[in-house]
């Protein structure tokens, strides 16, 4: 943050810190499981057991890491531009309008290759629209993005029982949901992509949104690291007063970067409901959107860092129904709490463990440099 | 007289629900004057929800379960304080890190304690707060206009309801009117001052922080002690973050966010009165409206078109000594 550590190689930097913060936050989720009265050791045999076991469990696992790459994404774009966008969670709900819309238009005449791309266009552009107003805001009136994606996250809850419950429910009815689509709007599953490795996929969701979630992986290395935008965003992001001083034009950058983080929050919307339900529910995001502050934060905001942290959330979510299942005493919220864990020691205490490593390191090199002296001699 | 009826019945309402807000919001006052967000006032008044409630089940007084609800409250506001203030970390993060590990931490301790699904055994007469009659309340009720007033707006409330109405002033008074207050609102203004003048910025955070937690534990008991007879998995349900949007509304100012949160309890009270019931000119209002009508109001304040909300200047940035 403010304070400038000394400098750490790369592979500590990005490897060894957020591992260590990764145990500790492991180490606590044990103590937790503890107090419960069951056996840690047990809990996270389970939890890999349930992840990787099968087939089924691996698709499982890609298929809510699809979901949390999308949100890690999102929040990572957004942080790249200083913004600190924690409204995932609504965009991602309000996005799934723009995938019913577009199931519930073509799913009865189209094949699904035609409705995906309408429904990503879709998604995107909910996501986007949700993102907007909080990124004109900011940038335009001043409001803080933190408390206004906050409290859009409200007001799409808000909208969305009421699309649900009044607008795309259909006729006789009671369930608060779209009805089920058709063929079209079914995404196929990636059932070859694990064959591939011997693996059978079984009742597992897992689904073609997974490549589209890597594709959108490259397009935000892509966006970030090698256009002129994402490099204005860099510097904003890193010193506004230098992006002000360099002419960046603040506010459109602002604008953009939301729309571009909403519109991936967005596009988390079509691993759910064409992948997986082919159907609009009541909270289907689940608190993805939220996931992704974790993911982003575990992943330090590089899609590089941010497939395998996606990955590592996967493994919770469906490892977790897994201790869920085998020890009832223990239910899914023990991954609420780990991932609050998580976001704790990976952001906001990301720095407690460093000077100790830094500490570390000088000594290492001390005593290296020492041993060169020696032979030297 | 029907017409006024029904507005004591909402009135009476509004109160009950505005409590947890008003003590949510006066704990974010404390933090945010002194410069350090919370968001995870949801996070905190669940952790003493669910710690009054399980405290009060298993020794059966309200006191030890009002004492454990602090306890916690402020014990993760230290966690809070460790964070942003100690280790310099972001603060939002923080928050919503909290907010996570109390949501899931009260479900698991709750089902693994007490195997209730979540919550927590239903408390006794003894083990909860009871509604406090003012003398003469029956006899005056048949007065007209003065008499629901003074018996069923005025009278009939539970304790913390009369202590969160006192914390206004009493918040009001410290904030404004102690050395403590003026020290701490001018942390959240210009730290290096505050320093510079000799005075542990770090010492004095930690304190408004505390002070935070103080509050939020009195929001949280209120609702598993008073409002209910125990615990119920989430039950603070958005509260913290209908707090916080009523103390952005209040402008950080303690009447404001009395009256903040008297808005938008009075707006909650009367979405679950309108439910399904036709307004004239309008036609029927969506009861989604009336619930997310709290959160567009701050957004549309936030942006300025409604007056214009300014945070403490060194609110979210963690204090650094230059050297």
């Amino acid at each position: 943050m403010s304070t400038p550590y000394a400098k750490l190689p790369g592979w500590v930097e990005y490897g060894l810190v957020p591992l260590v913060n990764l145990a500790v936050a492991f180490i606590v989720a044990g103590l937790v499981v503890l107090l419960v009265g069951e056996n840690p050791f047990e809990a996270a045999y389970h939890l890999i057991n349930g992840a990787f076991g099968r087939g089924e469990y691996i698709g499982f696992t890609l298929y809510y890491a699809t979901t949390f790459i999308f949100t890690g994404l999102a929040v990572a774009v957004a942080f790249h531009c200083g913004l600190f966008n924690i409204g995932g969670e609504g965009q991602a709900y309000v996005g799934g309008i723009g995938v019913a819309l577009a199931c519930l238009w073509l799913d009865q005449t189209m094949p699904w290759y035609v409705v995906f791309p309408v429904a990503i266009i879709g998604s995107a552009f909910f996501g986007a629209l949700w993102a907007f107003l909080p990124g004109w805001l900011q940038a335009k009136r001043g409001s803080h993005i933190v408390i206004t994606t906050i409290m859009f996250n409200f007001i799409a809850s808000s909208l969305m029982v009421y699309l649900l419950t009044r607008v795309l429910k259909p006729l006789g009815s009671m369930a608060p949901q779209t009805r089920t689509f058709a063929e079209g709007g079914q995404l196929p599953k990636l059932d070859w992509l694990l064959s591939i490795f011997g693996l059978n996929i079984g009742t597992a969701p897992f689904n073609i949104s997974f490549l589209l979630a890597l594709a959108a992986a490259f397009a935000v290395w892509v966006l970030i690291w090698r256009t002129k935008f994402g490099y204005e965003m860099r510097t904003m992001g890193h010193s506004p007063s230098a992006a002000r001083y360099a002419g960046i034009r603040e506010s459109r950058i602002t604008v953009i970067a939301m729309m571009i983080s909403g519109g991936l929050a967005g596009m988390m919307a079509l691993n759910p409901i064409m992948g997986e339900q082919f159907r609009m529910q009541l909270d289907f995001v689940q608190g993805a959107g939220f996931v992704g502050i974790a993911v982003a934060l575990m992943g330090r905001s590089h899609p590089g860092g941010i497939i395998p942290a996606a990955v590592l959330f996967g493994v919770l979510y469906q490892g977790g129904a897994e201790i869920a299942f085998e020890m009832p005493s223990i239910s899914r919220d023990m991954i609420v709490i780990i991932q609050g864990l998580v976001i704790l020691f990976a952001g906001a205490l990301e720095n407690m463990f460093r000077p100790a490593i830094t500490r570390l390191f000088a000594m290492w090199g001390q005593r290296a440099a020492a041993v060169v002296q020696t032979k030297g001699a | 007289m029907d017409f006024f009826h029904v507005l004591v019945v909402l009135l009476e309402s509004t109160i009950r629900v505005s409590v947890p807000l008003v003590f949510a919001a006066l704990a974010g006052l404390f933090t945010e004057r002194a410069g350090v967000f919370d968001i995870g006032l949801e996070g905190k008044m669940l952790g003493a929800a669910f710690a009054a409630g399980a405290a009060a089940a298993v020794t059966q007084s309200v006191w030890v379960g009002l004492l454990a609800a602090i306890l916690i409250s402020v014990l993760l506001s230290l966690v809070h304080g460790y964070a942003s203030i100690t280790q310099r970390g972001n603060q939002i993060v923080s928050g919503v890190a909290i907010n996570f590990i109390v949501f899931g931490a009260t479900v698991i301790l709750g089902e693994a304690w007490f195997r209730q699904g979540g919550r927590t055994p239903a408390l006794a007469e003894g083990a909860r707060f009871q509604i406090i009659n003012f003398p003469g309340a029956d006899a005056i009720r048949e007065v007209p206009i003065l008499g629901p007033i003074y018996a069923d707006l005025l009278s009939g409330h539970f304790l913390l309801t009369y202590l969160a109405f006192a914390m206004v002033p009493i918040s009001w008074w410290i904030l404004y009117r102690t050395r403590f207050g003026l020290r701490l609102r001018a942390v959240g203004e210009n730290p290096g001052a505050v320093d510079t003048a000799g005075i542990s910025v770090i010492w004095l955070r930690y304190r408004a922080v505390i002070c935070c937690g103080i509050l939020c534990g009195f929001a949280g008991a209120y609702l598993s002690l008073a409002m209910t007879a125990g615990f119920v998995k989430g039950m603070t349900a958005g509260k913290g973050y209908i707090a916080l949007a009523a103390l952005i509304f209040a402008k950080w100012r303690p009447k404001n966010v009395m009256l903040a949160c008297l808005l938008f309890g009075f707006l909650d009270a009367l979405a679950i009165r309108l439910q399904g019931t036709p307004l004239p000119l309008v036609g029927q209002v969506p009861v989604q409206l009336m619930q997310a009508l709290p959160y567009i109001l701050t957004v549309i304040l936030l942006a300025g078109f409604i007056g214009k909300a300014i945070p403490p200047k060194a609110g979210g940035v963690p204090y650094v000594k230059e050297r």
